[in-house]
This record gives structure tokens, C-alpha cells and sequence, in this order.
């Protein structure tokens, strides 16, 4: 069951913020696919709330590319118009499949990308390929709008960059991060469908000929916010893809990890898992299929 | 014999109603007025209740009434849906009470609150303040066995029972043989994840009694349970069942409806609605027991068993529940499967703190058959000796006396099944295909498991079942079952039994909706795979009676006109025949009026019998398994899976196969990613909800081969034997012996989930 104070729908993106700063007790919320859970669970901070909803603001959704020919993506686009968007499958497939994983059909039609950010979960399927990407975080708040690296965006598990009465408006892609990139993202989980990652991957891959330009690891659940290994993506530059190379990078990427025992997964195979899953990601994105 | 109706893929009867949302379940049912039940649990593992402050949760809008242990009768009760016991010995253990101080699982019950909505029912519950005194607690059998553990139920010392069963002689049996294993295997705590949750509501009658609206297999032993843990007479409570979404055996025991009763009793006979979430189900109703098996088994070069030692221990968790049954079920079945001259069986049922386990499809058996299976596997890989030719050699035979159960098998066609599933499954094909290919991290793998199982659970209960026919004023037959439909379609079969017996058409039968106590013949409900097998003896009996009358009065009504004897009478599609020359004498439909209005002459014709089961038949069954493994990163694909039964005949194919694979679906989820888990630190359930216990979805699950030889049993009424749980059995050794037969390297425990398998792979070990 679900105790919530109140409910008001805003049209505007000023409407939702006046209402955010106005009302203290008050909470945003998107799609619902972890509010209404947190809710129903009652969770602290998650009941009694009077709830903002911002689907209906229409600037708020959709997919356009601007002057500059980077992507914006509307923070309440859900992950379906994600993943069947014709400028994110002809210019970041990767994304396309991440948001394609998350739980089933239902929560994909409903749950957004912005709120997958938003809620600050390291497992969040969209954001490791946004990392990989270096997505910037716009919002906009009573002070005005601000852009914020997505590295900065996470400050925690469930604690993210976003002051009292801000509002994520969309996800800004630089062209320079998606333009000549190759990318794939691999979820690692039990189950096909339904189910949060063990770990996730995602890659970008700049080449030439059988040498690495540049090369972007980012994971998910290998820590306790989305991460990118800086030090493996610092000595794939210039490298041959060989297997032995792969395997340096697969291993380099422990670095930048922090796995942990939990009862959800060893240390141990977290760690196998996060050698292993880069280097399959690379030979995809490449073309050397699965 | 020759079948119009049994043997068909008849149309379920309630089929269009469910697709469409028509038929009506517990929840589904409207009331007047209804209050809602929430129940508060406790939030330590093992204690005490100090003290309790209910004072706020009162003050919510919309609380009623706040239950604790001092509003509920003082009186143990069992929970079990056993069949009752005259012989005190063998009666349930009475370990049970409507709420409790002992706080002996993390989320015991300790009050309750009825209220106008859930939501401050709810509410209620997270305002009540407790105060606990608390003890050490036991999440496995090991701990709860320790010297001086802390006792979870007093004067037991955690054992609910410790028994050892011997047959011929376990020394010489061992000094016979040639080669001799030893190894130790455990299985996990499993969940039924039935679709429908718990749920029931309860109010006073017009009459004044009760009426307790459940979702169970069990109605009329709800009622008995209801009577034993109010102290009240059992006639006093009424249990009505309707539709069901599925119980798999966490509804063949009382779990809600005492507390849904002492509700409505507390608010002057109200309603009052309990209607459990998903989390509460999945810890806090009942689960499948985890077994631990410490076995030696003893064989010859030639792979005949000699000697066979296995000491098993069962985490049976806070309550007693089916408690010791389940674990020495296992020592009949190994006996029902193969022929174990030398034999030796321990069982230990322990009382530790986590979920009550109970009933859960197939009884034990997938843990003694994961053990047993796992066994073969292991001499079959030693010796080199082919697999199928290492279990058929140790096969019983028809007509063997099962030394354990006492009863003589008439049908075993398991030699069949695995011809048929290795021709079916293109097991050798796929060997060389296999073998060929063994050098990438994919690799592929091959493996089998054979069962047996019961039908019903005679000798070791009693087994009876009613069936109520009534012939109507058109022919149609009013069919009156005790027999429980959960969903596995058994209403439907009982329907072809009838309407095959009696000589009409299958949609001349009329079942019921609901089974009433008030009304149902009795019969202890829908568990033991018993409903096609015990009440298909009674629905056959009841069906042969009922033709026997209806073949008199139309001798009665037309012998002035017609010179037919009875003997040459006989129906066929709803006609009264003359057999020699099969010309009609008169409808069914006709006569059946002439019964109901003759002035002078006429009567309603009915049946309405009792029978008593003392046989049991066991069904068989295989299971083929093709899986590939990613050795990097664990991961198992199953690529093909097959199971083939002897489940004597069929009645209804397609309900079977729909059983078939459900039950396999169940057995890929238990051999590969399901486990109920704990907080070693607090004893609380870590995955209660579908999200973190890996139940496979629809996308996990390979397209499932299903076959049956159908050999008919002599005993089965209709040369049927049971097929509700056997699906299930064998799957999960299948599974892990393919698993180690791709990686060459050894994993003991189910379920064989990726961090296992990468684990023993890194410790390379040795099968």
C-alpha cells in the first residue's frame, strides 16, 4: 500500500520547481518505478510525501540533436522511446541496448532515463553507458539551469548532485563522444529479463585500423557508483587489439573497481567478471560478435 | 479398454472464464462491508516479547482493533494438511499459535491489526512499539544441533525427530562391493512462488458459524485446524475454496486462516480481509526443505549397488509444519527407483530459524533425487559405464515389494523412458557433436536423472475421497467433488472420468466452482499427486453406480415395451443403447425426465460414495539435458531439456504436458539460480520478493520436450498414475550433471549458479 500525502501534476518545468520550493515536504516523481516501490516499502524519506509528477511537461521528453550535433534526451523520455529512437540507434546503439535491458516491458514503457540517474543506483542500466559517453546532467532550479558532468552528478549510493527544487531537464551527449565511436553494453545478471545487474559494462571504442585510439570502460555495481577505469583506458591508447593486449586491459580495469562480498555476489567474481566482460564488450563493438 | 472421452485434450471447463477474467478468486469476491487485516512481525530472529505499546497504533484513523497473544486462545495447533490422526503418536506436532510471545523466525507474528483500509492497517503496524528479549539464533541445522543451543521450541532440543531405518545387512553390503564413494551434497531453501498469494477472510454466518473464504488445497482439513486451534467444534466453521491461482503446496497448510477468523471474531463477526503481499509469502508462509545428504554408496565393477549409507539432514526452520515426513519420504522413493539390497537411512529434522518448511511439489523428492542421481552421475563418470545402462541395471521390476513402503509396484516402464528420451533427444548425436567441440569457452554439456515418486500417500496416511453425481432432469450429471481444484486442471479430468464412465458427452458434466465444506463430499484435498489417482477411484466408483441406475430405470420405464435385458443395455453419447445391435432405446435426456416427474414411479438418480484408497502406484520419469556454459563468466544456457514420464495413461494430454512443463520449469529454477537467503548477522530474509530470488522468467526458460510412455497401471482407475509433482524431480541433477559434464570439474550443491561454477573452476576441481 502507498501513503502519500498529495499529488500535483505539473505542465511547466517553473510550475514543478515553484511547487519543489514552496513545498517541503515535497517529493519528484517520474515514471514511479523507484519511488512507488520505495513508497510501498516504506521506506524513510519515501511516505507521507505530496509527489511532484513531471511526465506531462512536454519539454521534458523526447530525443533531438542540436546546432551543435549532440544529443539531448528529455530526462522523462522512458527507456522504450529510448530504445527505439532512430537518432540513438544510428549514433549510440549502446544506449539503445541498455535501456533495452531494464526489468520487463512494463517498466520500460513508463520508467525514464532521467529518473534511472536521478535515483543514484550504481546497477542503473542507462548510466554506465552514459558514463562511457560523458554525458552531462542539465538542470534547471530556482537559481537557474546549471550542466553538470555525470562523474560529478553521482556523489554516493542514492545520493546524486541535485539541490532543493532542481529538476533534471535532459542528458546532453557531446557529439565528440559518440561521433566514430563503436560501443556495446553487456548486463551481467541471473536472468534474461526482470533483474538488476551483477555487474554492467559498457564500452566506447575509437580505432584505426588494428590499433586503439581511444577507449572508454564504464561499469555498473563495480562500486558504489557508476565508475570508469581510467588507468585501462590510459594504456589501451595506441595498442594493437591482440588477446594478450585485451587481457592486459581486462585486468587493468580492477583498478579503477572497488567489488565488494555481498551476498548478491563474491568479491571474487565480481572481479572475474569485470576482467572478463570489457574485453567481450570490445570484440562486439568491433564486430567480432558473441 | 476403449476411451471416448478419457485420453482427449478436452477444453478445460473453467478455461474461458480465467483468460477472461470471469472466474473469481478469494479476492475477487465482494462484500458488504470488509475490513482489512495486517499482521505486525517480529524484528529479531529469537527472543522473547517483553513488552508491547500499541497505544499509537491505535490512534491511526481507521484502526479497529489491535490483536496481541493475550486476545488469541492459549492453544497449540498443528498446521500441517495431513489427514488426521486417531493414533496420537503419528499426529501433527501442535507447535502453532494464532500469534505468539516466542518470537522464534525474523517476522514471527506477535499482534495483528484489523482496520477500515490496508493502507492504516499498515500504518498501524509500523506504530506499534516492542520490546524484545533476545536469544541466539540458528540459520542451519549445524547451529541449532550445537552443544547447548538455545532451544526454539522447549524440551526439544531442536529435533523434531531423529529416525534410522535399516534393511539387509550395510557391512556386508559394502564388503561385496568393488568400488565404494563417499561425499556429502545439500540442497537450498526453496519457495513455491505460487501466483496467487495467501489470502482469506472471514465473518458470522447467518446460522452464526463461521465462514473462513481461503485460498486452499485443503478445505475440509482448513476446517478440522480451524475447530482444533479454536478448541471449538469442528462443525462450527465452514471453509469455502474458489477458484485458486495455484498452491504447489504452500496451501496444503493453515497459514492465514486461524488468524483471518480470530480477526472477524474480535470485531463481532465482521469481515475481515488478510491478504498477504509477495515478501510476507515468500518468507513467512512455508518452503521447501533444505536437505543435506552425507552419503556412501557401495557398487560393483559391473555397477550393481550393494550397499547404500545415507545420513540426511532437514532444516525444517521455526515450525513443525509437515516437518519429519518430507525427509523420510526420500527413503522410500530411493527403494521405489532402484534395488538397494544393503541399505541404511538416517533422517534428522531439525528446528532452526528461518521460514517454516512444509509441503513443496514432490515431497522431498527432488532433494533425495538431486542427491541420489548425483551418485550414479559420479560412478557412471569413474567407470566409464554408459549412464542409461548404469541406472537400468539397478531398476527395480514389476512386481517387486517396495521394502521400505511395503507395496508392490505393478507398472514400471523407466527403461522405456530412457530409451525413448535418449532416441527422442538425439542424446548420442549430440554426444559426438559435443565431444568434437570442446576447446572454446562455450563449452557443451550432457546430462540425465531418473525418478520415482507415489500416488497419493497411501500406506503412510490414510486415503479417502467422495464423489458426489447427480443425475438432472436433461441428462447433464451434476458432478460434486471434496477433491480440490488448485489450477492443475483436475475438475476437468474428473469431468472425462464421469462422462467416459457414464457413456455421455464430456459437456454434459457440470462441476463445481467452489468447493464448500457445507457442501463437498469430504476428501483431504489436492496434495500427493492423489486427485486423478485416489479421487478417480471415487469419481469412478460414483460413475459406475450412477450408470448402473440409470441402465435399471430405463429397464424399469421401457421393459413393456422393449424385451432388452440390462446386460444388453449399455450409453453411448448420451443414448441408451441396445448393445448387440447398438439401436437407441430412449435419450438420456428422456429417461432422465421420466426419473424426475413419473407420477408414480419417479425418483432422482444419484450416487454418492466414499472410497477408500489402499494402493499407491508409482509414476517414473526422466529427464535429458543439453546445456552450454560460459566458462569465463558461469553463465549456463540451456540449450535442451526433455522430460519423458510413465504415468501409466494420460487422461488428458494436453493438461498434462501443461503440467509437465511448468514442473520443469520449476526444476530448472531449483537446479540453477533459486535459493531462499539469510543475514548471517540478523537472521533476516535477504531476497524475499521476485527481484532478488532468481525465479527464471519466460525469456530463461528453453522450449520444453515432453513425451509419456503410456503404459496402463493396473491399480490407476483408469491405468493412470500420478503426474501433479513428478515433472519436477529430475530436472536439477539433470541440469548439474550436463554442467559438470561440459566443464569436467566438480560442483556438489544446487543451485549451480555462475559464482559456483567460476569458483569451482578456479579451484579446478576434480569430479
Amino acid at each position: 500500500m502507498y501513503q502519500i500525502n498529495g499529488y500535483f501534476e505539473a505542465s511547466t518545468i517553473k510550475e514543478a520547481i515553484d511547487y519543489l520550493v514552496g513545498n517541503e515536504n515535497s517529493q519528484v516523481i517520474a515514471g514511479g518505478t523507484d519511488v512507488l516501490i520505495k513508497t510501498r516499502e516504506r521506506k524513510s524519506g519515501y511516505t507521507d510525501k505530496d509527489l511532484v509528477g513531471i511526465m506531462r511537461i512536454p519539454v521534458l521528453k523526447g530525443i533531438n540533436l542540436d546546432d551543435d550535433g549532440n544529443i539531448l534526451i528529455g530526462s522523462t523520455t522512458t527507456f522504450t522511446e529510448v530504445e527505439e529512437d532512430e537518432i540513438i540507434q544510428r549514433n549510440i546503439p549502446s544506449l539503445a541496448a541498455a535501456c533495452g535491458s531494464v526489468g520487463g516491458p512494463q517498466i520500460r514503457n513508463i520508467g525514464t532515463i532521467g529518473g534511472n540517474v536521478a535515483n543514484g543506483a550504481t546497477s542503473a542500466d542507462s548510466a554506465s553507458t552514459l558514463f562511457a559517453m560523458d554525458a552531462v546532467i542539465c538542470l534547471e532550479g530556482p537559481e537557474g539551469k546549471r550542466e553538470i558532468p555525470i562523474k560529478e552528478f553521482y556523489l554516493g549510493p542514492g545520493k546524486v548532485a541535485m539541490n532543493k527544487g532542481e529538476l533534471m531537464t535532459h542528458i546532453k551527449i557531446l557529439k565528440e563522444n559518440f561521433m566514430c565511436f563503436k560501443g556495446h553494453y553487456i548486463k551481467f545478471s541471473q536472468r534474461k529479463a526482470m533483474d538488476i545487474a551483477t555487474l554492467g559494462c559498457s564500452i566506447m571504442v575509437k580505432t584505426t585500423g588494428n590499433k586503439i585510439d581511444e577507449l572508454k570502460i564504464a561499469y555498473g555495481v563495480a562500486g558504489p557508483t557508476p565508475i570508469r577505469a581510467t588507468e585501462a583506458e590510459a594504456i589501451a591508447k595506441g595498442m594493437e587489439i591482440t588477446t594478450e593486449n585485451l587481457d592486459l586491459i581486462g585486468e587493468k580495469c580492477l583498478e579503477n573497481a572497488s567489488a565488494r562480498d555481498s551476498w548478491r555476489a563474491s568479491k571474487a567474481f565480481r572481479q572475474q567478471l569485470i576482467r572478463e566482460l570489457p574485453k567481450r564488450a570490445i570484440k562486439i563493438a568491433l564486430g567480432g560478435g558473441e | 479398454m476403449e476411451h471416448k472421452v478419457i485420453g482427449k485434450s478436452v477444453e478445460r471447463w473453467d478455461a474461458i472464464a480465467k483468460v477472461t477474467g470471469r472466474a473469481n478468486y478469494t479476492g475477487d469476491i465482494p462484500q458488504k462491508e470488509l475490513l482489512y487485516g495486517k499482521i505486525c512481525r517480529a524484528k529479531i530472529a529469537h527472543g522473547r516479547v517483553k513488552n508491547m505499546d500499541i497505544s499509537e497504533a491505535l490512534k491511526v484513523p481507521g484502526v479497529v482493533k489491535i490483536l496481541t497473544p493475550d486476545d488469541v486462545p492459549e492453544i497449540s495447533f498443528p498446521t500441517a494438511g495431513h489427514p488426521y490422526s486417531l493414533d496420537p503418536k503419528f499426529a501433527d506436532v501442535a507447535d502453532r499459535r494464532i500469534l505468539t510471545r516466542n518470537v522464534r523466525l525474523y517476522g514471527d507474528e506477535i499482534a495483528a491489526v484489523i482496520a477500515e483500509s490496508e493502507l492504516a492497517a499498515e500504518i498501524a503496524v509500523s506504530k506499534i512499539k516492542v520490546e524484545y528479549e533476545e536469544y541466539e539464533f540458528y540459520l542451519t541445522p549445524e547451529e541449532a544441533l550445537k552443544e547447548g543451543a538455545v532451544e526454539i521450541h522447549e524440551g526439544t532440543k531442536n529435533i523434531i525427530a531423529d529416525t534410522t531405518l535399516e534393511i539387509g545387512d550395510l557391512d556386508s553390503g559394502f564388503k561385496e562391493a568393488d568400488i565404494i564413494i563417499e561425499d556429502i551434497c545439500a540442497t537450498p531453501i526453496v519457495q513455491h512462488c505460487q501466483m496467487e498469494n495467501q489470502i482469506a477472510y472471514a465473518y458470522k454466518d447467518v446460522d452464526n458459524r463461521w465462514v473462513c473464504v481461503s485460498s486452499t488445497q485443503i478445505p475440509h482439513i482448513v476446517r478440522r485446524v480451524l475447530g482444533q486451534a479454536f478448541g471449538m467444534p469442528w462443525g462450527r466453521f465452514r471453509v469455502i475454496k474458489p477458484f485458486i491461482g495455484g498452491g504447489f503446496g504452500n496451501k496444503q497448510d493453515i497459514v492465514v486462516e486461524p488468524l483471518a477468523v480470530a480477526m472477524s471474531m474480535a470485531v463481532g463477526g465482521k469481515a475481515v480481509m488478510l491478504d498477504l503481499h509477495r515478501e510476507e509469502v515468500f518468507a513467512w508462509t512455508r518452503v521447501r526443505h533444505a536437505i543435506s545428504y552425507k552419503i556412501k554408496m557401495g557398487f560393483t565393477n559391473d555397477g550393481i549397488i550393494t550397499a547404500l549409507d545415507i545420513d540426511a539432514i532437514s532444516n525444517n526452520g521455526a515450525y513443525a509444519s509437515h516437518g519429519h515426513s518430507i525427509v523420510s519420504k526420500g527413503s522410500g522413493i530411493v527403494t521405489a527407483i532402484y534395488k538397494v539390497p544393503n541399505y541404511r537411512y538416517r533422517g534428522r529434522t531439525v528446528y532452526t530459524n528461518t521460514a517454516a518448511a512444509g509441503a513443496m511439489r514432490a515431497y522431498g523428492t527432488p532433494q533425495i533425487t538431486y542427491a541420489l542421481e548425483t551418485f550414479m552421475n559420479k560412478f557412471s563418470i569413474m567407470t566409464g559405464i554408459d549412464q542409461f545402462e548404469l541406472r537400468a541395471k539397478n531398476f527395480t521390476k514389476v512386481n517387486d515389494e517396495n521394502p521400505v513402503l511395503h507395496m508392490t509396484q505393478h507398472s514400471m516402464s523407466l527403461r522405456e523412458c530412457l530409451d525413448k528420451g535418449r532416441q527422442i533427444f538425439n542424446w548420442d548425436e549430440k554426444r559426438k557433436s559435443i565431444d568434437e567441440s570442446k576447446d572454446s569457452d562455450f563449452v557443451r554439456g550432457l546430462g540425465m536423472a531418473a525418478f520415482a515418486y507415489t500416488s497419493g500417500a497411501y500406506p503412510k496416511t490414510m486415503e479417502i475421497a467422495g464423489c458426489r453425481l447427480v443425475l438432472n432432469q436433461d441428462g447433464s450429471i451434476k458432478m460434486m467433488m471434496g477433491a480440490t481444484e488448485i489450477g492443475q486442471g483436475a475438475d476437468t479430468v474428473f469431468s472425462q472420468m464421469v462422462a467416459d464412465t457414464v457413456g455421455i458427452p464430456f459437456e454434459w458434466v457440470i462441476a463445481d466452482a467452489v468447493t464448500d465444506t457445507d457442501i463437498a463430499p469430504f476428501d483431504t484435498g489436492a496434495y500427493a499427486s492423489r486427485q486423478t489417482f485416489v479421487s478417480g477411484m471415487a469419481v469412478k466408483k460414483a460413475a459406475v453406480e450412477l450408470k448402473e441406475k440409470i441402465l435399471e430405470a430405463s429397464y424399469h420405464f421401457s421393459k413393456k415395451t422393449n424385451k432388452v435385458t440390462v446386460d444388453d443395455m449399455d450409453i453411448v453419447d448420451g443414448n441408451i443403447i441396445q448393445k448387440h445391435d447398438g439401436q437407441i432405446i430412449e435419450s438420456l435426456g428422456d429417461l432422465a425426465l421420466k426419473t424426475y416427474y413419473n407420477m408414480h414411479e419417479g425418483h432422482c438418480l444419484t450416487a454418492d460414495v466414499s472410497n477408500r484408497c489402499t494402493k499407491n502406484a508409482y509414476p517414473y520419469g526422466v529427464t535429458l539435458a543439453e546445456v552450454e556454459v560460459d566458462k569465463k563468466t558461469g553463465k549456463v544456457e540451456v540449450l535442451s531439456i526433455l522430460n519423458v514420464h510413465d504415468s501409466g495413461k494420460i487422461i488428458n494430454p494436453l493438461l498434462a504436458s501443461g503440467q509437465v512443463e511448468g514442473g520443469m520449469a520449476q526444476g530448472l529454477g531449483y537446479g540453477l539460480s533459486e535459493e531462499l537467503k539469510y543475514d548471517e548477522k540478523t537472521g533476516k530474509p535477504l531476497n524475499n520478493n521476485l527481484l532478488d530470488y532468481k525465479m527464471p522468467t519466460f525469456m530463461d526458460i528453453p522450449d520444453l520436450g515432453v513425451s509419456f510412455v503410456e503404459i496402463d497401471d493396473p491399480v490407476g482407475p483408469y491405468g493412470n498414475k500420478s503426474l501433479g509433482e513428478p515433472p519436477l524431480c529430475s530436472p536439477a541433477p539433470a541440469l548439474r550433471n550436463a554442467i559438470i559434464d561440459a566443464l569436467g570439474i566438480y560442483v556438489k550443491d544446487i543451485p549451480v549458479t555462475p559464482q559456483k561454477i567460476i569458483e569451482a573452476l578456479s579451484e579446478n576441481r576434480e569430479v
